[in-house]
């Protein structure tokens, strides 16, 4: 008879499905009626689009561009040299140093920023005695800015008044952060997951919130095991918002940390641990060069067109979004 | 249905500790002076110089041309906070009710155009920014610190998606009334959208007021700082000083964090729907 009656492992599992075909939304709801207007449209849309063919196209346009160009440091001119900038950055040994510590710190940011702003989203959605507390406080940090976030944690890593210092000093670990190319680099990661875990905590307490009591009482009846409902039942409810947070972490730990590092390094690039955007600012504005910089730039937009498209084609086909 | 066990207040507990502590210590170790600091690390207990280094920090002139005071940093921070998150909404607005509201032929086209600028943040188009800046003499003025800002469809993309999710009858009913786009959209839209329009509000003066490097860039005038690179300056002079002031370094970051991390706890509720819902 074990043929005729599904596994319980299975219930649960159907059971998100079922409820995710519920929580689904309508397809695209484009407008049935609209206006007709030649000129209307237009006027509507030309403030945007005044501003970003002025401050996104045409410097988009430029950096590729110069990409191509190498500039005279004296201001007499350009000269074109075809791929040679790309050629220069990708083989040079600091370019690869710095993409090396790029991807690792990405890697490092994103996974503990994920994972502790998951955990915690988790309990803030089981417990129920001070959870609006728990949020409030939870969710507090989120607004400071990432400059502020990197002094505060040099603050704390400093090797006079740093309590982490100290810290680290009782089990003999001596930590030099601005100096020893390891204890910066552990320092920014660990500001830039500080500043970033209420992000992710905001998006998944309100994933979770999203499932269905009834989903949820339906799991609780057939799987006792409290892990085993959280994998076959939450998660796949959560992994649009899982996904979507991913994507957003990577940028996150690829761009906006560049407060963190710029007020971590102090303008001392030369031994300590940056990142891909700090070497194009770094190269562009206090090196003078604009081609290779240029370079860079668009080695970047490269990359994150790359996400992007792994975003739309690869990944989304395998969530299925409610 | 869910029994709570002790564990989950414990690690709530640690969690809001470990994201909650820095900023209190920064706050306390900022009421006390530069040499306490020095002496016995970072505090945790109020001190009694809180009106003194505030006050120092706000009003003292400071910088190379003694043009700026802490007042004035803050008051720079306003105006780039709160210009953006109008500018923002204005522009999303009516960009998102063009592309929603009306049939034209382009409406696709434009539709890319405008998303196309999510994909590439500020950063990596920097130095051309930078570049298109000084061609158009917008180097220290209000102007250049805000309006490049919003070249990326972020609102326009949540207007749209709320624009989206109004019903249809509402058109059509004012139609019949005889109201015209324009009316429409004052009339019935914007009264609709007052949610939204608080929620991104909020989330947009966040961003505004933390903005960092592109501040840095575009104001050499001491006169267009902003606190965050205030907090830059603060650090540049660090170098070689014996007693680094500390006192004032924390009073600065508190002084940046308070007005975003008001707002974002008292409209925590707008907020989060601001955020969460418009994602998808």
């Amino acid at each position: 008879m074990a043929e005729l009656t599904s596994p319980p492992a299975a219930a649960p599992r159907m059971m998100a499905r079922m409820a995710a075909r519920l929580r689904g939304k309508a397809a695209d709801p484009a407008k049935r009626v609209q206006f007709d207007s030649r000129l209307l449209p237009w006027l509507f849309l030309a403030p945007q689009l005044a501003v970003i063919a002025v401050f996104f196209y045409w410097p988009s346009i430029q950096a590729v561009q110069s990409s191509f160009y190498l500039e005279d440091p004296f201001g007499f001119g350009s000269t074109f040299v075809g791929m040679a900038n790309y050629a220069d950055a990708l083989t040079s040994n600091s370019y690869q140093r710095v993409a090396r510590f790029t991807a690792i710190f990405t890697v490092l940011v994103t996974f503990l920023s994920l994972s502790l702003g998951l955990l915690l989203a988790v309990k803030a959605d089981a417990v129920i005695r001070g959870a609006a507390t728990y949020k409030t406080l939870l969710i507090s940090v989120y607004a400071i800015a990432p400059p502020v976030a990197g002094l505060i944690g040099m603050m704390f890593f400093d090797m006079h008044i740093g309590p982490f210092v100290k810290l680290a000093a009782w089990f003999g670990w001596d930590m030099r952060v601005g100096l020893n190319y390891f204890d910066t680099a552990f320092a920014m990661i660990f500001v830039s997951v500080w500043k970033q875990i209420p992000y992710n905590f905001i998006f998944f307490l309100s994933g979770l919130q999203a499932v269905p009591v009834s989903v949820r009482e339906a799991a609780f009846i057939d799987c006792k095991n409290g892990w085993t409902r959280f994998r076959t039942v939450v998660m796949p409810l959560l992994a649009p918002t899982a996904f979507f947070l991913l994507i957003i972490n990577i940028t996150y730990a690829l761009f906006d940390t560049f407060g963190v590092i710029d007020v971590m390094v102090k303008d001392k690039p030369a031994n300590n641990p940056i990142t891909l955007v700090y070497k194009v600012y770094d190269d562009g504005f206090r090196g003078n060069d604009i081609g290779g910089s240029s370079a860079q730039s668009v080695i970047l937009m490269l990359v994150v067109f790359a996400l992007t498209i792994v975003q739309f084609r690869f990944l989304e086909k395998r969530i299925h979004y409610g | 249905m869910h029994r709570t066990k002790p564990l989950d207040h414990v690690i709530l507990i640690i969690g809001a500790l470990f994201l909650v502590m820095p900023v209190v210590v920064a706050f306390m170790t900022s009421t006390h002076t530069a040499a306490e600091i020095h002496r016995q690390g970072l505090q945790i207990l109020p001190g009694s110089h809180l009106a003194e280094t505030y006050g120092t920090v706000l009003t003292q002139r400071g910088g190379f041309t003694g043009e700026i005071t802490g007042m004035r940093m803050l008051m720079n921070s306003f105006i780039l906070g709160i210009g953006f998150a109008v500018g923002k909404i204005v522009l999303s607005m009516m960009a998102a009710y063009a592309l929603v509201y009306f049939r034209f032929r382009a409406a696709t086209f434009m539709f890319w155009v405008i998303f196309t600028t999510l994909l590439l943040p500020l950063e990596v188009r920097i130095m051309p920014s930078y570049g298109v800046m000084s061609d158009l003499h917008l180097l220290n003025t209000y102007t250049g610190l805000i309006v490049p800002l919003l070249a990326s469809a972020t609102g326009t993309f949540y207007f749209r998606q709320f624009f989206k999710s109004i019903p249809d009858e509402l058109l059509e009913a004012a139609r019949i009334d005889g109201a015209g786009p324009i009316k429409f959209f004052i009339d019935v839209i914007v009264p609709l959208s007052k949610t939204m329009i608080a929620a991104i509000f909020i989330i947009m003066f966040v961003y505004g007021w933390n903005q960092y490097l592109w501040p840095m860039l575009m104001t050499t005038d001491e006169s267009f700082f902003t606190l965050m690179r205030g907090i830059k300056s603060i650090l540049q002079v660090w170098v070689g000083s014996q007693i680094p002031d500390y006192n004032q370094a924390f009073a600065m970051a508190v002084l940046a964090i308070i007005p975003p991390v008001a707002v974002v706890v008292i409209f925590q509720r707008w907020f989060i729907k601001g955020l969460t819902e418009s994602d998808k």
